[in-house]
């Protein structure tokens, strides 16, 4: 735990060092809210809930959360410092779990900036907030999972661009998945059991669930283990580099 | 202290290193030689845990680099080849960073920490970037952070390449300074280091150990009394048996 904790905090210094972070705190800050403004029709839907937030907010995290991803393998093997990590008396689970929780973190910190909107609604109206702590919680949930894909596709390359593109595409595909083109599309190439396993595997509609005021633990499970099954991948595409192509 | 036990690492179709075995005892500080892609840093990856050999051992104060691999690291202190650190780090938050990634708290951590900045000789350079450095303050960055801990045993890639004169001696004492208690490896090819450090001289060709004695018995193998004809006449054979062949 204690080396969980030391790579945790120096991630988490990592993002600060840099203009990342600041960047990254600043465009969420700004792009969210202009979503749902200009996008979403906040004031016009006359309706005291943060939805457009909601809706536009999945599209944001695509592009969002692979950027902050991108970095965690890609540049410490671009670098060579991989090596100085491989060489510390410190668990895989550990690293790549201290790495993930200080990207996850910072997707918080993000999410938080967005909550003056909430306020707002709350000056304006009279809205549902237990819906509305919903919603954070799944957005919380949909950033983690993206987060996680984009480390593990961090794990494949030394390029944090090649990173970023893998981890974007990755992202679009699970969100994709449930959308009624894709499903219909499917529909007509394979048999209804696998388009429905597909659509099942869909990060979107469990997502909107939860913008409805809605947690079903299987829904929390879908990514909870998405995020566990994708930090895995990483530890195993980092352990295998100790194999040095066996 | 350390082992190597018939180590063998292919790459491929190629062969890095290829069944290679010593022993290093407490009190040596092995000058471990050869000329490029002989195999040294692979032989050096796989002590460190970094890699895991195709066939054979390596093992740290009687714990498998592979099979105990946390066990093994935890004795160890490894400079990397190229010294890698973080550039947008201190040299002082990233020595702090593997005490406390190897569970060094509170006060231990923090008298760990100076002297190992202190032995590193950083002075006010340990505040600064990392990245504003120079390539000698970078390399001792990366220095301070393998000693840090105090380890049993140290592997040193290259520790003093790219330092100037000075830079140089001070490395060079600061490791007759630690090899009382500890095993040493340092690879380098700055043939002068060896006698001048190392109580024993190893060299690697195309992943064979070649030579393994004393930095004098090297010398004599040259017949001028010069250690880089010693060098050039014990790997040199190697390439013309291969060039034969």
């Amino acid at each position: 735990m204690q080396a969980l904790k030391a790579v945790y905090r120096r991630e988490l210094l990592a993002y600060f060092q840099t203009p990342l972070a600041y960047v990254f705190l600043a465009v969420f800050a700004f792009a969210a809210p202009a979503f749902a403004f200009y996008v979403g029709r906040f004031f016009d839907t006359n309706r005291a809930d943060l939805a457009p937030l909601f809706d536009y907010l999945p599209w944001l995290l695509i592009i969002l959360m692979p950027a902050l991803a991108m970095r965690s393998w890609a540049e410490e093997r671009d670098r060579g410092t991989l090596e100085f990590l491989m060489a510390l008396p410190i668990p895989l689970w550990a690293s790549t779990g201290g790495k993930f929780l200080a990207a996850w973190t910072l997707a918080a910190a993000a999410l938080a900036l967005t909550f003056p909107m909430w306020i707002a609604v709350n000056y304006l109206g009279s809205p549902d907030n237990a819906a509305i702590a919903t919603g954070y919680f799944g957005a919380f949930l949909l950033a983690g999972a993206y987060l996680a894909l984009g480390q593990a596709l961090s794990a494949t390359t030394s390029n944090q661009v090649v990173a970023f593109v893998l981890g974007t595409g990755a992202c679009f595909a699970i969100t994709l998945a449930g959308l009624p083109f894709v499903f219909s599309a499917l529909g007509d190439a394979a048999s209804a059991s696998i388009a429905e396993f597909i659509a099942d595997l869909s990060a979107l509609e469990r997502y909107n669930a939860f913008g409805r005021g809605v947690i079903e633990l299987r829904d929390v499970i879908y990514f909870l283990g998405l995020i566990a099954a994708s930090l895995a991948a990483a530890a195993v595409l980092i352990a295998e580099r100790r194999g040095g192509g066996r | 202290m350390l082992v190597a036990d018939h180590l063998i690492k292919d790459f491929g179709t190629h062969r890095a290193v290829d069944d290679v075995s010593f022993s290093l005892k407490s009190g040596e500080v092995l000058g471990f030689l050869g000329p490029n892609g002989a195999g040294k840093t692979t032989t050096m990856r796989m002590l460190a845990g970094c890699l895991e050999p195709d066939i054979g051992i390596a093992s740290i104060a009687g714990h498998n680099c592979v099979q105990d691999r946390l066990a093994a690291q935890s004795r160890l202190g490894y400079l990397p080849e190229g010294a890698p650190s973080y550039p947008a780090m201190t040299p002082r938050s990233f020595v702090e960073f593997g005490l406390r990634a190897r569970g060094f708290t509170g006060q231990l951590l923090a008298s760990a920490l100076e002297t190992a900045l202190e032995r590193a000789r950083l002075g006010d350079t340990a505040r600064q970037p990392i990245a504003t450095l120079s390539k000698g303050y970078k390399r001792r960055a990366a220095l301070a952070a393998a000693i840090a801990h105090d380890p049993d045993v140290l592997i040193l890639d290259e520790p003093t390449d790219g330092l100037d004169p000075n830079q140089k001696d001070g490395v060079r004492a600061l490791i007759l300074e630690m090899a009382q208690t500890k095993a040493i490896i340092i690879s380098t090819h700055i043939l002068d280091e060896v006698p001048a450090v190392c109580s024993r001289a190893m060299i690697i060709d195309a992943g064979r150990i070649r030579f393994d004695g004393t930095p004098d018995q090297m010398i004599r193998k040259g017949g001028d009394g010069t250690i880089e004809t010693a060098f050039r006449s014990l790997t040199q054979s190697v390439k013309a048996a291969e060039d034969a062949a």
